[in-house]
């Protein structure tokens, strides 16, 4: 890729893919801002009048779109947290010689390739149902009175299922990490005097850092769209306690067929999305290049 | 103080015996380089000095007092490792520091002795850059630092200049040879290159396959080895070793000569022989000889610029002074 030609050759190479990706890209992406701007509900089929600014006016004003937002997050924080923290202490778990270290690194894995949908309804029949799930046959067992998951910490439950998933992905980047750092520096830092503790804080730890950001980076482009989860648990409820922004579009659009309205949500979203990204990137980006 | 002294050592991995059980005494003060091919248990040596493995048998004890079973930071060594090890992402003053900030020093102490490290070795200005930014003599440099500061009992290299390039490893060597001399300090240096081990040693340790073949100063390996495999090991270019009739006639099974004590001529000697290939050093020129009454080729040394050249015809003598004999296990007959 240093001659002239060479690179004159590449541009060319890759330009249909571009040109496709760019497609695949703009095309959703000018049809949803259009549609944002236009009265567009599919109950009253008709002329679809442009109303300007009114769908986001709308949009932005209802009592439910603050409380996506704390939920929105709340649940991407609730979940980087726990992963992040859980995956480094499974990662340190796995990285110790064990007996059928195969088979058990496998198994960690599993959760990651259960579908959204398949989990959440696992987790809520099985599980968190009060009368038939483990957990409420525990607590009897224990005499205590059964936690209703869904009615009673509905939020928090998602964020747990979530986590479940999410949980292997973290631990499996932070175990490759973990297992590509210099045997002789942490002996070196032993020679040096410095404990277990140390070690972790001051040898393992910095050397997680690029990873750790890889995880939050890629986790949170998709925690923030988490949907199947709610969708076969809580529907969003009770009230909006576990609306997140992306269900609160689907409310609009599919269940109050609300296009118009909709699509000015997926717009916000959007611009959220980016914030956040653009957060992220000042925040921990000076982790990446160094 | 810093004396080291192992009895009845051994490591067992799994059902491999990597070192049989030895004795070895380091005294207070002296630079003992361990010197071996790769695979003899040298750096397993060290690291069971430095208390990271475990010994299966036998013990150490360090300054009179017992140590096997002491934890590697409470044995008041410090090792200088072969990757130096050196933590990537604190500067270079936060790793010297590392050491004593894990001690828990107090802050003035610690600025008084990384400040004298720092100046004996060169690291002044460097002090705030990360290790990736150094040479890779800079970066042997800080983790000889991050050791100094300690004041340990006794320093531990294990091939400490095996990633530095030629020059700067003729010019490491004399550093931690000087840096010896300053703070007489015992060292324990564990190399492959015999040339290292000849340069720097007060003391040589021999090691092939965990057994310990001769321990003696360079001087005395050079010029009474125990046995063939030394007698091979120590010495650049490798002594020459001859067997059947030619050693025979000295009452011996083989008989070896350094190249350096045979005489070359044009005219007459005891062996003819024809000029192989040769290798001009400048100062010295070796020449691979294939003699007829041998049938065997021998290395052997001549002044640097003598003229000689492929395919010419020489004679040899070797200096029987320099003779030196073994029988048939391999052991030295005197």
């Amino acid at each position: 890729m240093a001659t002239k030609a060479s690179r004159t050759a590449a541009r060319m190479m890759i330009s249909p893919a571009v040109v496709l990706l760019l497609g695949w890209m703009l095309v959703p992406l000018s049809l949803t801002i259009y549609f944002s701007f236009l009265r567009y509900n599919l109950i009253t089929p008709g002329t679809n009048p442009f109303v300007g600014w009114e769908n986001y006016y709308w949009f932005l004003t209802d009592p439910s779109f603050k409380a996506a937002m704390i939920n929105t997050l709340v649940l991407v924080g609730g979940v980087l947290l726990i992963t992040v923290v859980g995956g480094i202490l499974m990662a340190l778990l796995l990285d110790q010689p064990m007996w059928g270290q195969g088979i058990i690194r496998i198994m960690v894995i599993a959760p990651f390739f259960v579908m959204p949908t398949v989990s959440g309804l696992i987790w809520k029949n099985m599980f968190m149902n009060p009368v038939n799930g483990i957990f409420g046959h525990i607590a009897q067992g224990l005499g205590v009175e059964p936690i209703s998951f869904f009615s009673q910490i509905p939020l928090l439950s998602i964020i747990f299922i979530v986590s479940w998933q999410w949980l292997p992905f973290a631990t499996l980047i932070l175990l490759t990490a973990l297992q590509s750092l210099d045997q002789e520096q942490l002996e070196a830092a032993e020679m040096d005097g410095a404990s277990w503790i140390s070690r972790f804080f001051y040898i393992m730890l910095p050397h997680l850092a690029r990873s750790i950001t890889v995880v939050i980076l890629i986790q949170t482009i998709f925690l923030l769209s988490i949907f199947a989860e709610i969708l076969v648990t809580t529907n969003g409820g009770p009230g909006t306690s576990t609306t997140n922004l992306t269900y609160l579009i689907y409310v609009a659009s599919l269940l109050q067929f609300d296009v118009g309205m909709g699509s000015a949500g997926g717009v916000i979203a959007i611009i959220l999305a980016n914030i956040v990204a653009i957060f992220l990137m000042r925040m921990i980006g000076k982790n990446l290049d160094a | 103080m810093g004396r080291i002294q192992l009895s009845q050592v051994s490591k067992v991995f799994g059902d491999v015996e990597v070192i049989p059980p030895l004795d070895l005494d380091i005294e207070d003060g002296e630079f003992m380089v361990f010197v071996g091919p790769s695979g003899c248990g040298k750096s397993t040596l060290l690291r069971l000095i430095a208390g990271l493995e475990d010994v299966t048998t036998g013990s150490i004890v360090i300054d009179g007092s017992d140590a096997t079973t002491v934890p590697p930071a409470k044995r008041g060594l410090a090792m200088v490792f072969q990757s130096y090890a050196l933590y990537p992402h604190m500067s270079v003053r936060k790793n010297i520091a590392f050491p004593m900030k894990m001690a828990r020093m107090p802050q003035d102490e610690q600025v008084r002795r990384l400040e004298a490290a720092a100046q004996v070795l060169n690291l002044t200005e460097y002090l705030d850059r990360r290790p990736g930014q150094l040479s890779g003599g800079q970066r042997q440099r800080v983790a000889i630092g991050r050791a100094i500061v300690r004041e340990p009992a006794a320093f531990l290299f294990d091939e400490p200049l095996s990633n530095l390039d030629a020059a700067l490893r003729v010019g490491m060597r004399l550093e931690i040879s000087e840096l010896h001399k300053r703070l007489q300090t015992t060292m324990v240096y564990v190399t492959h290159d015999q040339v290292e081990a000849m340069t720097m040693a007060d003391k040589i340790v021999v090691l092939h396959a965990g057994v310990i073949e001769q321990v003696g100063s360079p001087l005395e390996l050079y010029r009474s080895p125990q046995n063939t495999f030394v007698a091979g090991f120590i010495g650049s270019p490798k002594m020459n070793f001859i067997e059947g009739p030619e050693a025979a006639s000295h009452d011996a099974h083989t008989v070896g000569i350094r190249p350096e004590h045979i005489d070359v001529s044009s005219g007459s000697g005891t062996w003819t022989g024809t000029v192989g290939v040769s290798e001009h050093l400048g100062s010295d020129t070796f020449f691979h000889v294939t003699v007829d009454e041998l049938s065997q080729l021998l290395t052997v040394r001549a002044g640097g610029e003598v003229d000689l050249h492929y395919g010419d015809t020489i004679h040899l003598t070797p200096n029987l002074d320099h003779l030196h004999r073994f029988d048939e296990r391999g052991l030295r007959i005197s």
